[in-house]
């Protein structure tokens, strides 16, 4: 989540659902959140029945739209546009909350004198860019004298000519209701409409707030999007503020949760780096140098990861071997899904695990990752259901056209029944960084088993191996804290994790307080008390703890706050824990003003008592508690003591919100709008089409149409319906909901049926330079043509749940999806891209070959969009590939 | 002759007659009806959270003698306030629908079909498959810089996982195994 | 206001049958979001068969219409009409060119004067403490005298080979949960409370209440839908409802087709039983 992460401090929602209901306006963009989210969507409801106004910007008029005050049709990937057109309007006809920006964000910071935008020029370039490498030196984007981003040089009046706000006002000059109109086909009166419901809701008595999802994160610019509406809130000052914020709806359980605990390749628990193998993160000291920020809360690194390495080695991890910091994998280059897929398909992976998820529905070019799945040695798939990728062998549309065949293929698929949700305990951290516990109520049938049983059982079969070896190569095995008590069943007690995850005195102790399974597998004592929060984390291996945010959660009170279930407020305070240290509502020190009073007595949340000479309220305050408002550093300081008393962004060096980043994007510091990878138009406001620095993964199976490409004239986005989860493992097979949407549909206007003389209900193809799927049409006027600086672009939408098991089959939509990495998080663009519609089903078995080859010739180069690079080349900021060096900067 | 009349006096008709009323009130009620309350009386109750999308509702698991009985939302969580969307709403059936996985299946290389295997001697063969796949590929140095990784085994899911199964299966399969192939839903 | 929710009538335990107070349901579809949580919690908790697979590219409505297997029911109406003051339009910004879409979760309406337990020959369908209207299924022998004479087309018989096969289905106003003190699956689940369950006095007065407030909000066709002035003489599950029945498929004038054949039915009824006590009597002297 780096566009809030870089914008505020934290990758999550800045606030919770219920708080919704406390707005004044609600901007819904990327996001259908009443089909998605139909429960978090009361808050919203509830925030209209007290008279907020509700705004739905979507390509589709969805059942969001349907209860929003103005719908706003967008063409899908053109949002950077419209969010900057709203930025330029806010800041020309001076209507930014000037206090709250001047204070809390660095619009008074002054950049570089040779920092150069991407409007010299219109190229879409920023200063640093490196065409050889298709990546940026990202130098020229720091303060001006200051590159820690510590202490730097403000300008109070924000006329300084280098300082962040003229900065971004030169930034979204152009980005005019006029320009809106022509990329996003919104017309300046709707567009002004948007932006008078914002501003109105806007200011010390009022707030509005943004709910985003993968309407937003699918793109090749997902980031900045995020970012750009991040900018729009800290200029309207609706951050940290009861009814304000940005609410990132997760569309997993536990997407939160797997993130803070992350089972993603660059990030351990509570986003800190994983290693690499460069050379310049070869020892801890390297590394901790490396990572270790001067001010704000990252000042305690060290802390983190050294509590971090003693929760994974235990009594293993000492002073003297850097806390077994060698054993730690390096890693060289990018190593994320699509990375190594790709070398899945070339054959170089040997085994997979495939807990959850379906990439032969669910991933993007879902034809490509079935024919992948065939090239492995072994397969592991954890599931409830028979989910398509475990049956790729025998039931695939690719075996069944003839292209695979079951009797060639040698992969060897273990299908294992998982449990579920009701049948083991443990912890999701949904949207708003709410850690739940669930309580078990009945035993998996059969042979279905947790995750948690899985990892266990593993374990302890590779741990007996490794000790009968004396390979030095197994010795981080050997090394491994693998201590958790089980029960009967071989299942080890998940408190028993969750107690690890929040932390302890690494001394053990026998009976000390605040002490919880504080026995190991042999019966010996394992460690000392729990602890209470991440502050008392240490560095000198004196405390162990698996993931630093969410210190506190199991304390030395012996309560799994995980699972308490008493809510005493509206933030729900008492039910459940949320990261960092039970803050509901982050950055809330700017919901005061910065002397420390409230903005109003309307949107009070926390505020300085000046008699306790503390802040209090009614959120855990998200700032240092006796930190004084009138406080200023002197510039000596480090850690927390360096932040300013009316700086609310504590994880940031500087304690601003960042409407410039200086450091941690990859495709610059201020929002850009390109043009999706695939589209029908060229880029208005830029000579470049694309964003500069994503990865095309060019690839013959993974081709792309240049802009305008008269074959796939149409944009396809792709969407959830409230009767579907994903993949539809989860929804697909169970009657009660099959029931509600049993087919593939494509939703169109009636214009473009007319066009095409198709009718409701008929059969159509739907073609991409990936493949080609089949669907039913539904016709509506729920879709609209969008009229783009005079030509007509039609839109369809698409869900994407079906595939071929279960009892209800279909296409699956994601086989259209081109493989693309968004520079920053590797996300692939899977809401806007060309297709073209042929009306009729698809021809079944060996004859499909041909007829797809009428609409995607076989040969012809890899890289057929003029700016994609041919396949070889470096592919980017994320790029590097497996075995090769790449990725100087991660963070 | 008493059970007969015994059986009549059950006909709602003869209920009707007697009690003077239309015969379509309570006195119509069959002993079937007269019985009915919600199965869920008397249930053990685990409280849960819904395992669908990331809004986090609050769910109460209703059970007796270790069988499912209903899932419903949690009327105090301060998200749902007892409310479920229909995917929500379907738990049970998620857990109870007769299309559910409970063997332990497994597919050998070229075969056309699933045997079923003992889940303990899976467990053995996928620990098999790990080391020799991990000592085939592990990577120790290269140009002199400590590496200790292998990049020919990767994981990929999580989301739907819970936060203690993620933290296990990344210090097994990381910082034990060395694999930095790791990736869930939450990037793609 | 912020927490009332678990103060909901729809999430409150009550005593509502033993106290036999009448109770109903009010669904406004002002507030529905189409999300069909009302038809799988039905479902779930009734335990009702799926009602086929069939996708029918009417909008989203796949389920069709109420019936045996589907006792809660969306309808999905996308029509040329502004709602309220929505601004709902990519270059409009008035009412040139409107367009809505609107969700309403249509139930059984327990009727104040029931046609389907008017025609009940076998006392299957009675009316309980709290005045919904119950199909019996243990007396009921199938032979669909309700079907022809709902006025709203709402009960039915199962078709094989579903569960239960022959019977007369429809929504029971979960009298099971009633009778413990729960509120009906669909109100409870209902994520905005757009099905709102309570007392049937309380329901009609939020309804006038809500009518009005809409009215003053730009929502100039919402009006109640809750015929009292013909033969069924009210309903117990009533609507709000954006312009004219006729839309929704609701008779604007319901009647209870066996109103008329009520003193019929009776002296029908009389002959009968006069008849097998007859009977009976031979039967007991006889033995």
């Amino acid at each position: 989540m780096p566009g809030l992460g870089t914008s505020f401090g934290r990758g999550g929602a800045t606030t919770a659902q219920q708080d919704l209901s406390n707005a004044d306006c609600v901007l819904i963009e990327g996001s259908s959140m009443a089909e998605a989210h139909p429960v978090g969507f009361r808050w919203v409801m509830k925030a209209k029945e007290r008279g907020a106004t509700i705004i739905h910007v979507d390509p589709r008029f969805s059942r969001t739209s349907a209860l929003a005050d103005i719908w706003v049709p967008i063409r899908a990937g053109s949002d950077i546009a419209f969010l900057g057109g709203l930025v330029r309007h806010i800041i020309e006809n001076n209507l930014f909350f000037r206090d709250y920006v001047v204070h809390f964000t660095n619009a008074s910071c002054i950049l570089r004198e040779d920092f150069r935008d991407t409007e010299e020029g219109a190229t879409g370039l920023f200063s640093g860019w490196n065409e050889e490498k298709r990546m940026y030196d990202k130098e020229t984007w720091l303060y001006e004298g200051e590159p820690n981003l510590s202490f730097p040089k403000r300008d109070p009046t924000l006329q300084d000519r280098q300082c962040v706000f003229q900065s971004l006002r030169r930034h979204f000059a152009r980005y005019t209701p006029e320009m809106v109109e022509k990329i996003c086909g919104i017309s300046p009166a709707l567009f002004h409409k948007v932006a008078d419901a914002l501003v109105r809701a806007s200011g010390p008595d009022k707030t509005a707030a943004i709910c985003y999802a993968l309407g937003w994160t699918q793109h090749s610019k997902g980031v900045q999007i995020i970012r750009t509406a991040s900018i729009l809130q800290l200029l309207l000052g609706n951050i940290g503020r009861p009814g304000g914020g940005i609410l990132a709806l997760r569309g997993h359980a536990s997407i939160q949760g797997s993130t803070d605990v992350p089972t993603l390749y660059d990030i351990l628990p509570g986003y800190l780096s994983m290693p690499k193998g460069d050379g310049t993160e070869e020892t801890l000291r390297d590394y901790l140098a490396h990572q270790t920020k001067p001010t704000g809360l990252w000042h305690n690194f060290p802390a983190y990861f050294i509590s971090l390495l003693k929760a994974y080695y235990g009594k293993n991890a000492t002073a003297e071997n850097d806390f077994g910091y060698s054993w730690v994998p390096k890693l060289t280059g990018n190593h994320s899904f699509f990375e190594y897929l790709y070398d899945m398909a070339d054959g170089k992976m040997e085994g997979m695990f495939m807990m959850g998820q379906n990439p032969a529905v669910a991933a993007a070019n879902s034809r490509f990752q079935r024919t992948s799945l065939s090239k492995l040695k072994w397969l592991v798939v954890r599931e409830m259901v028979e989910i398509e990728a475990a049956t790729f062998w025998r039931d695939s549309p690719e075996i069944e056209r003839g292209e695979l065949k079951s009797e060639e293929i040698e992969t060897e698929v273990f299908l294992f029944p998982a449990a579920g949700h009701a049948e083991k305990e443990g912890a999701f951290t949904q949207t708003q960084r709410m850690v739940q516990w669930r309580q078990k109520a009945v035993d998996p049938p059969g042979d279905a088993r947790s995750e948690g049983w899985f990892m266990h059982q593993l374990a302890l079969r590779l741990i007996a191996k490794a000790k009968k070896s004396n390979d030095p190569l197994d010795e981080p095995l050997r090394a491994l804290d693998w201590w958790y008590p089980e029960d009967r069943h071989g299942e080890p007690h998940m408190e028993s994790v969750l107690a690890e995850i929040n932390g302890w005195s690494t001394n053990p102790q026998t009976d000390g307080d605040g002490v919880v399974f504080g026995i190991d597998r042999d019966g010996n004592p394992h460690h000392g008390a729990q602890i209470d929060g991440y502050p008392k984390l240490k560095s000198d291996g004196s405390t162990a703890s698996g993931t630093w945010i969410y210190a506190g959660v199991f304390g030395p009170d012996k309560i799994n706050k995980a699972n308490s279930r008493d809510s005493k407020t509206f933030l729900g305070h008492g039910w459940g824990f949320v990261w960092p240290g039970d803050r509901r509502i982050i950055y809330n020190r700017a919901s005061a003003n910065p002397s420390g009073a409230p903005w109003s007595e309307r949107k009070k949340l926390v505020w300085w008592d000046e008699t306790q000479r503390k802040w209090t309220g009614n959120d855990q305050p998200d700032f240092p508690v006796e930190k004084s408002p009138e406080f200023r550093p002197n510039g000596n300081e480090t850690g927390l003591d360096a932040i300013p008393g009316d700086a609310p962004f504590i994880l940031h060096e500087d304690g601003l919100g960042w409407l410039h980043v200086a450091k941690g994007l990859q495709d610059g510091p201020m929002p850009t709008h390109y043009e999706p990878l695939e589209s029908p138009v060229k880029n208005e406001l830029y000579s470049r089409d694309t964003n500069p620095v994503v990865n095309w993964y060019t690839r013959q199976e993974n081709r792309f149409a240049p802009p305008g490409d008269p074959r796939f004239p149409f944009v396809l986005t792709t969407y959830r319906l409230t009767e579907h989860h994903t993949a539809g493992g989860m929804s697909r097979f169970l009657s009660h909901l099959a029931e509600l949407q049993p087919e593939l549909f494509a939703e169109m206007s009636p214009e473009l049926a007319a066009q095409l003389k198709i009718d409701n209900g008929d059969f159509i193809s739907i073609v991409s330079l990936r493949g080609a799927i089949e669907a039913r049409a539904l016709v509506s006027r729920r879709i609209r043509p969008m009229q783009l600086n005079g030509k007509t672009v039609h839109q369809i939408a698409m869900p994407f749940h079906f595939g071929s098991a279960g009892p209800v089959k279909g296409s699956a939509t994601n086989d259209l999806i081109p493989i693309s990495g968004e520079p920053n998080v590797t996300i692939m663009e899977a809401k806007a891209l060309g297709v073209n519609i042929v009306p009729g089903k698809l021809p079944r078995g060996p004859a499909f070959e041909e007829w797809i080859r009428k609409y995607i010739p076989e040969g012809g180069p890899p890289n057929l969009h003029p700016e994609q690079p041919p396949p070889g080349a470096s592919a980017g900021a994320q790029s590097g590939g497996h075995g090769q060096q790449g990725r100087p900067d991660s963070r | 002759m008493t059970s007969l009349s015994a059986l009549l006096s059950k006909w709602p008709l003869v209920r009707q007659i007697r009690e003077g009323a239309d015969g379509t009130g309570l006195e119509a009620m069959s002993d079937k009806t007269r019985a009915m309350h919600a199965r869920i009386d008397g249930a053990e109750v685990a409280r849960s959270v819904c395992p669908y999308c990331g809004v986090g509702c609050g769910q109460l698991i209703f059970h007796k003698n270790g069988k499912l009985i209903s899932i419903e939302g949690d009327p105090e969580s301060p998200i749902n306030q007892g409310n479920l969307c229909p995917k929500g709403a379907a738990s049970y059936q998620l857990l109870t629908h007769s299309r559910r996985e409970t063997k332990m299946k497994y597919r050998a290389p070229r075969a056309k079909e699933w045997q079923e295997i003992p889940l303990d001697r899976a467990m053995d063969m996928v620990a098999d498959r790990v080391w020799e796949s991990r000592k085939r590929t592990f990577v120790h140095k290269i140009d002199n810089r400590t590496i200790n990784h292998t990049t020919a085994i990767c994981h990929l899911g999580g989301a739907t996982l819970d936060n203690e199964e993620n933290y296990l299966i990344r210090k097994l399969f990381t910082l034990g195994l060395g694999m930095v192939c790791i990736s869930n839903q939450a990037r793609i | 206001m912020i927490g009332e929710g678990t103060l909901s009538t729809n999430q409150r335990k009550h005593s509502y049958v033993q106290e036999r107070v009448e109770v109903g349901f009010f669904t406004d579809p002002s507030v529905c979001i189409g999300c069909k949580a009302c038809e799988v919690a039905c479902k779930e908790w009734n335990q009702v068969p799926d009602d086929g697979f069939t996708w029918s590219g009417n909008s989203y409505d796949n389920t069709g219409h109420l019936g045996a297997s589907t006792w809660r029911h969306v309808m999905f109406l996308e029509q040329d009409r502004q709602k309220g003051n929505q601004v709902s339009g990519p270059m409009s910004l008035g009412d040139e060119d409107p367009f809505r879409w609107v969700f309403l979760s249509d139930v059984c309406k327990h009727c104040e004067e029931a046609g389907c337990l008017e025609a009940c020959p076998t006392g299957s369908i009675v009316r309980t403490e709290v005045g919904s209207v119950l199909v019996q299924n243990d007396v009921c022998n199938g032979c669909g005298y309700c079907v022809v004479s709902c006025p709203f087309g709402v009960i039915d018989r199962r078709p094989q080979p579903l569960p239960d096969a022959g019977g007369a289905f429809k929504c029971t106003f979960c009298y099971d949960r009633q009778k413990s003190g729960l509120v009906p699956a669909c109100a409870k689940v209902c994520p905005t409370e757009s099905i709102v369950f309570g007392r049937l006095d309380d329901l009609r007065a939020r309804g006038a209440e809500r009518v009005q407030q809409l009215q003053q909000s730009g929502y100039r066709d919402a009006q109640l839908y809750d015929p009292t002035e013909t033969s069924v003489r009210g309903i117990h599950a009533f609507f709000l409802i954006l312009g004219e029945p006729e839309a929704y498929g609701l008779p604007p004038k319901p009647q209870v087709p066996t109103i008329y054949l009520k003193s019929a039915w009776t002296a029908a009824f009389a002959t009968a039983i006069a008849s097998i006590i007859a009977t009976l009597a031979a039967f007991a002297f006889f033995s």
